[in-house]
């Protein structure tokens, strides 16, 4: 099959990477903070898949698998700090959660 | 009395071969007269430690005694070791206790030195001082802190003693402090008046200017010397000749002693310094602490003949000093400043007989003027007691028959003061004065001018005092009469103040030998000025017996407006107080508050200011914010890429 050209798999993750970095900083929900890193994960697998797929080795399809476990693993995590966080605070804005302010 | 020349070379320098020295000199002699110099110095010293101590837990009667009795045996041996020294056939004897320190080639001793020179000061300072001290046993008796005083007074006379027996100037300088610094507790005794710790801090803060000079003069003459042990540096100094070190050290020496003996310009605290008791004012601003600058030019007269300039200094600053003080005390109320200001100008009588190099005449006015101005000031202090601490000579008047002993003694202080021909003592020491500065061959007209025209005002303003205070109507009720210690001391000093004369042949004899006279120039005209003096002296009264009277044209002429302003400028010292204070403590007092911040503090201040702002603008970044901080590492990140892949 025609294979696509390794750059342009490159920029999408860039272009993902920079989407979930944007999210990171600009969301001010928890989860949806979460969710953004998970974009980040996202694009570093693709960066991997496009990799292998340049040098024909499977070492970049193996390391998405750990990608996706250790992302998994981190969600779960995360939802349960932001359950937390939601029944001390009543909310999960970031600004508000300012105690640590000075 | 034949005294043999035993040069100094036959007697090592720091006398720590007792029995020694001059062949014919009986053994032991020197020893015993060494024990007794070390017993005089410290007595006073040990009198003062036990009454600083204990004071506040003996009764008065007791502190008295002891005061007194310290200096009292001190000047009984003081009188001991005269008549032994003199009996003798020694020329000096050096007493060395212990060596005080030795740093960098200066090799410093506690030596006391005994020659005819210190003798004559030994034996005045204890003497007077215990007559003073009985006087003040009687006198202070009611005031506070009594045995303060006496530790006090006893501190100085041992201070003193220190200064004029010194075998090293740095032990001389020990004393010259000590003497400052008693001066100090004195004036201010009564320190809780504001008035007369003032005038204490003032009368040290002057001597420091002069004390300053004076050290920095010790410290050229080690320079050029490599020795401050007064005998060496003597030898040494006479075989120089006007070389520029040995004339600038000469110059600041002069500046230490005009600082001590309130001389122009440095006079301005000793008029002050009268808000001390009266007994203080006797013995320290009369008899002894003023002379110490005299004592100093003539112990230091070898170094003083090879700088012919300065000793012409001492000899201008002297005379100008007393015309100066004489035209002062002239207008003077308070009955104690017209005696401070007399004491400034007997003793630029001092200062100009050392100009010319009459030293022998200088120590003897010395000499009668301790015995003439303690007498003033202490029956002046029985005037002020006995009309209840009344000062002023207007408001006195008539005290002749209310209080006789104190008229007489006064009287006789006054006339002793005013060179009253043949009966006074003040007369010889003036006389010499004035001759030799006609005579010698550093002496000029000018010099027996101002000699003159000062013994003419000297008359006038003693005199003044004396109708004054004395004749006239009475008009205030004399509270209580002296007590008999009092009158003792009195006495015995107007005693002194009229025969201490005879003592001018020996004491001029003794002094050759030490302080041996600059050689006499002009051998005529001696008995001309002796008898211009003496129409002087009676002149000088008659006018005051005038002014008392109060002739017409007196009246009006006081009333003229020119002499209101002249009075003005001599009562208050021809402005020297406005011109320091214009010059000095103004600008003094003005930066200062300018610089209350402290500006060199600002910097350190500012250092800390700093920091704090640093700190204020780094804690901003401590938002408590999650996207904050997640934007910090970001940007770490995007630098750390950056740098990496720029590479």
């Amino acid at each position: 099959m025609a294979s696509i050209p390794t750059n342009n798999a490159l920029i999408l993750s860039a272009v993902l990477m920079i989407i979930g970095t944007v999210g990171v900083l600009a969301r001010r929900n928890l989860v949806f903070v979460l969710m953004s890193l998970e974009i980040i994960l996202s694009s570093v697998g693709i960066a991997f898949v496009a990799a292998a797929s340049k040098w024909h080795q499977p070492d970049g399809q193996v390391a998405v698998i750990f990608i996706l476990v250790v992302a998994a693993a981190e969600v779960g995590v995360g939802l349960s700090l932001v359950l937390s966080i939601f029944r001390k605070w009543g909310t999960v804005d970031s600004d508000e959660i300012s105690s640590m302010k000075g | 009395m034949s005294r043999r020349v035993c040069r100094d070379m036959d007697v090592p320098t720091n006398g720590a071969m007792p029995g020694h020295g001059c062949p014919g000199e009986r053994l032991g002699e020197r020893q015993v007269v060494t024990g007794l110099l070390w017993t005089i110095v410290l007595l006073p010293f040990l009198g003062a430690l036990i009454l600083i101590v204990f004071g506040g837990l003996m009764p008065k009667k007791l502190a008295g005694a002891i005061g007194c009795a310290s200096v009292g045996v001190s000047a009984v041996l003081a009188l001991v070791t005269t008549a032994l020294f003199l009996k003798s056939d020694l020329n000096h004897v050096n007493a060395a206790l212990y060596p005080w320190f030795s740093v960098g080639g200066l090799k410093v001793s506690m030596t006391l030195h005994l020659d005819s020179l210190s003798l004559v000061w030994m034996a005045i300072v204890t003497f007077v001082g215990f007559l003073i001290h009985l006087y003040a046993s009687q006198s202070m008796y009611n005031e506070d802190g009594y045995s303060r005083f006496f530790g006090y007074m006893n501190l100085f006379v041992g201070s003193m003693l220190v200064l004029v027996l010194a075998g090293d100037l740095l032990v001389l300088y020990l004393g010259w402090e000590g003497v400052g610094l008693c001066s100090y507790l004195l004036i201010g005794f009564w320190y809780k008046d504001r008035a007369n710790v003032r005038a204490a801090n003032k009368a040290f803060i002057v001597t420091r200017i002069g004390d300053t000079a004076m050290a920095v003069g010790l410290f050229l003459l080690f320079r050029e010397f490599g020795t401050l042990n007064i005998e060496q540096i003597s030898l040494v100094s006479c075989r120089y000749g006007g070389e520029h070190a040995l004339l600038l050290i000469a110059f600041l020496l002069l500046a230490g002693a005009v600082g001590k003996s309130a001389q122009i310009p440095l006079q301005v605290w000793l008029p002050d310094a009268m808000a001390g008791p009266t007994p203080v004012s006797a013995l320290i601003h009369a008899a002894t602490m003023v002379t110490a600058g005299v004592y100093l030019i003539a112990r230091m007269s070898s170094v003083f003949k090879s700088a012919p300039a300065a000793l012409l200094a001492v000899a201008l600053i002297g005379t100008v000093t007393l015309l100066y003080a004489g035209f002062s005390a002239l207008v003077q109320r308070d009955i104690k400043r017209v005696l401070a200001y007399s004491t400034i100008s007997q003793i630029g009588y001092m200062f100009l007989a050392l100009g010319v190099g009459a030293w022998g005449a200088a120590v003897f006015h010395f000499l009668t003027h301790a015995f003439f101005k303690s007498l003033l000031f202490l029956s002046a202090g029985i005037v002020i007691d006995a009309q209840g601490h009344e000062h002023d000579v207007y408001k006195m008047g008539g005290l002749k028959t209310s209080l006789p002993v104190a008229f007489w003694t006064f009287l006789i202080g006054a006339a002793s003061l005013s060179a009253l021909p043949f009966v006074t003592a003040g007369f010889y020491s003036k006389d010499a004065i004035i001759l030799a500065s006609w005579a010698s061959n550093l002496g000029s007209i000018w010099f027996v001018i101002a000699g003159l025209a000062g013994t003419m005002i000297t008359g006038a303003y003693a005199f003044r005092v004396v109708f004054l205070v004395f004749f006239g109507e009475q008009k205030i009720e004399v509270t209580h009469q002296p007590g008999s210690l009092m009158k003792l001391a009195v006495i015995v000093l107007a005693f002194f103040a009229l025969t201490a004369g005879v003592l001018k042949g020996p004491v001029d004899r003794m002094l050759e030998w030490v302080v041996p006279p600059l050689p006499i120039a002009r051998h005529t005209g001696e008995s001309t000025l002796i008898a211009v003096s003496i129409i002087e002296s009676i002149l000088a009264i008659y006018l005051a017996y005038l002014y008392f009277k109060r002739w017409n044209w007196t009246e009006a002429a006081a009333r003229s407006r020119a002499w209101q302003s002249i009075h003005r400028f001599l009562f208050v010292g021809w402005g020297f107080d406005w011109l320091y204070d214009r010059v000095f403590v103004r600008p003094f007092k003005a930066i200062a508050y300018g610089n209350r911040d402290d500006f060199i503090d600002k910097l350190y201040a500012g250092l800390a200011e700093a920091a704090r702002y640093a700190n204020i603008g780094l804690s901003r970044t401590q938002t408590g914010r999650l996207r904050n901080y997640a934007a910090g590492l970001v940007l770490g990140a995007i630098i750390l890429a950056a740098v990496v892949w720029l590479r």
